[in-house]
């Protein structure tokens, strides 16, 4: 260690003695480490904000939530045939609640096809009767000034609605409509919040922007024939969703008399999947941009080894003088890889701060569409850095490693008569 | 016996061709010896150099240095051999040209470890040592041959080698210069230094105690020490 910090004055001193008579070379080769850096950093940057965009939208629809639809047996079971439908109905709520301690929040969800009208213009779209706890689970969440459903909406039938941003939008031409009054099925409903814009990537019946919700108390006075379509629920934790999960078949299974294993009885749509098949796509991508960059990179290590294997050959001369004075084969070997990791690194700091700048200027630029908000947002971060520098150190100290491997190994003798 | 070769032999292979460039050298120096080694362009003397320097490793023979055999040593071994007991001086002085005298000096005791406060303190004694206090700092390009040469007579003395090793010392130096630096190896001979000195010149190996002359690969005159 004490031989190499006296060794890296020297260093810098023969790089600016190399730089000054293979000034080109030097450059060129400096600078095609910072463009295989500047791509490893855009390349790995941009793979991460799709992973964040993707992870977003897969939270769209709710995080770790469930959606429970009525199914048929697929087994015989206590005497009874297979193929018999099982419905979910208006009491089975109460039961879940109380007998499935796994499960946190859970929510009813009746659905219809109904006509919208603000004045004459009149849009058709799937109405939703929830609980209050559907806004949480599905990440819906009101604008300024308005709110979700509440509890005291359900327990007093109260002609309320919360409106999808889009929907209000293409009633009233703005979605600054808390207070205004709207017609359902000619009932008159007030508007107690309209949705934020959200990235929403998963979705059953349509996505939540276009859909009104009013509570399901309301729903069911005003269609009284109507079925429960979905449950929605969320377990305690993600550790408890397997139980909550084999608990809720066990319930409904006791009550409906089927086999709790016999998962279609009921469907269940755990959306963890999903997020996960998410998160892997994310860093699949991600791991393929870092294998593109590394190549890029891999480009401007050969050129770094290029070029230190011409400094060797021109210091062939010093190499045998050094090995006449008792240097060891490492001792010749260090100044040649800390001169190809100063170049190495000093390409690195290049890139980097050319790709910092280019994130920050599209990060400025007003981009619009669905495809860019998806991959108009390149991310740095701290694991990106750490990547971008371990490969640089590796690909630095390779290009030094045989370069200066192939120096220990001449010959002092022969080499001290080299001209 | 300081060192010690026995039927020493070295034998180049160059493609099909075999050259036998020392056909078994036997040759004793003593401590406190000042030896020239003489001879032809073409006769062995090279490769001697590079033998008793290890630079190089004999084809077969027995080589002791100091009682050590260093014969058949690997390379960072043999490394470690130069650094302690030997002191090259060339005849084209090989300093680092980007390194100011002092860092040549220090170049070493560098490689064998010693401590930067030590190092610089005994390559600055001995610069003074060879009248070169006033350029330490300068590079070889700011110095004169007999300056740089000079310098290289410090390195080679820094870390106290078991010998001084001069290949044409004098080669590229004109006659002054020349003059100043077989002086300085009379001084260092006198203070009791071992000298192996290479050259083809008659005239300058009478100033050594003992002439070795060979040719055709073989010892034919001084191979054995005066007693």
């Amino acid at each position: 260690m004490r031989y190499a910090a006296a060794e890296l004055a020297l260093v810098l001193r023969l790089f600016r003695a190399d730089l000054g008579h293979q000034t080109k070379r030097v450059v060129l080769t400096v600078l095609a480490i910072g463009w295989g850096t500047l791509s490893i950093v855009l390349l790995l940057s941009f793979g991460e904000g799709l992973k964040q965009s993707l992870a977003k939208g897969s939270r769209g629809l709710g995080e770790s939530i469930a959606i429970v639809w009525p199914g048929a047996t697929t087994k015989a079971w206590m005497g009874l045939p297979s193929g018999r439908p099982i419905p979910i109905k208006e009491e089975d709520p109460a039961l879940i609640r109380s007998r499935v301690p796994e499960i946190e929040l859970l929510s009813v969800e009746y659905a219809k096809q109904a006509p919208i009208a603000v004045g004459t213009r009149i849009i058709n779209t799937r109405l939703r009767g929830v609980d209050p706890e559907f806004g949480e689970m599905r990440n819906i969440h009101p604008q300024l000034g308005g709110r979700f459903l509440n509890a005291r909406d359900v327990a007093e039938k109260r002609r309320v609605v919360f409106l999808g941003e889009e929907l209000a939008r293409d009633l009233f031409g703005t979605e600054d409509v808390v207070g205004k009054t709207l017609q359902i099925n000619q009932s008159v409903f007030l508007v107690v919040g309209v949705a934020q814009k959200k990235m929403q990537m998963g979705m059953y019946n349509g996505p939540d922007r276009n859909q009104p919700s009013i509570p399901w108390s309301t729903f069911k006075s005003m269609y009284t024939d109507a079925k429960m379509e979905n449950l929605v629920y969320r377990p305690v934790s993600l550790d408890l969703a397997d139980m909550a999960k084999a608990q809720l078949y066990r319930v409904m299974g006791a009550k409906y008399h089927f086999d709790p294993e016999d998962t279609r009885a009921l469907g269940i749509w755990d959306t963890r999947e999903m997020q996960r098949i998410n998160d892997n796509v994310g860093l699949g991508i991600q791991i393929f941009l870092g294998i593109i960059g590394g190549l890029t990179l891999f480009v401007g290590g050969m050129g770094v080894a290029n070029i230190m294997f011409a400094v060797v050959k021109e210091r062939t001369r010093e190499i045998g003088v050094k090995m006449a004075l008792g240097a060891k084969q490492r001792q010749v070997m260090l100044p040649f890889m800390l001169e190809a990791l100063l170049m190495t690194v000093l390409g690195g700091i290049a890139g980097t701060t050319v790709s910092l700048g280019l994130i920050a200027l599209i990060a400025a630029l007003p981009l619009k569409g669905e495809a860019l908000e998806f991959i108009g947002h390149p991310t740095f971060s701290p694991a990106i850095a750490a990547a971008t520098a371990m490969v640089l150190g590796t690909i630095g100290g390779l290009a030094g490693f045989f370069p200066a491997r192939h120096a220990s190994s001449v010959n002092p003798a022969v080499s001290l008569r080299y001209e | 016996m300081m060192i010690q070769m026995v039927g020493i032999r070295k034998v180049y292979s160059t493609g099909r061709v075999e050259v036998d460039a020392l056909k078994g050298i036997d040759l004793e120096i003593d401590r406190n010896e000042f030896v020239a080694v003489v001879g032809p362009s073409g006769s062995g003397k090279s490769t001697l150099m590079n033998l008793l320097g290890c630079l190089d490793t004999p084809t077969s023979g027995v080589y002791r240095l100091s009682g050590e055999s260093v014969g058949s040593l690997d390379r960072n071994r043999l490394a470690e051999i130069r650094n302690r007991h030997v002191g090259f001086v060339f005849q084209n002085f090989n300093l680092l040209p980007y390194a100011s005298a002092l860092e040549n000096v220090e170049l070493p005791l560098l490689f064998g470890g010693v401590p930067a406060k030590e190092r610089r303190e005994r390559a600055k004694a001995m610069l003074a040592k060879v009248d070169l206090a006033d350029r330490m700092d300068h590079k070889p390009t700011e110095l004169s041959g007999g300056q740089m040469q000079r310098v290289a007579v410090a390195r080679a003395l820094v870390n106290r080698p078991t010998m001084i090793l001069a290949d044409e010392p004098t080669g590229n130096l004109d006659t002054a210069a020349g003059k100043g630096i077989v002086g300085l190896f009379q001084e260092l001979h006198a203070g009791g230094q071992t000298v192996v000195m290479i050259t083809h010149d008659m005239a300058l190996a009478r100033i050594a105690s003992r002439i070795v002359q060979i040719r055709d690969g073989e010892i034919v005159d001084g191979q054995a020490a005066a007693a």
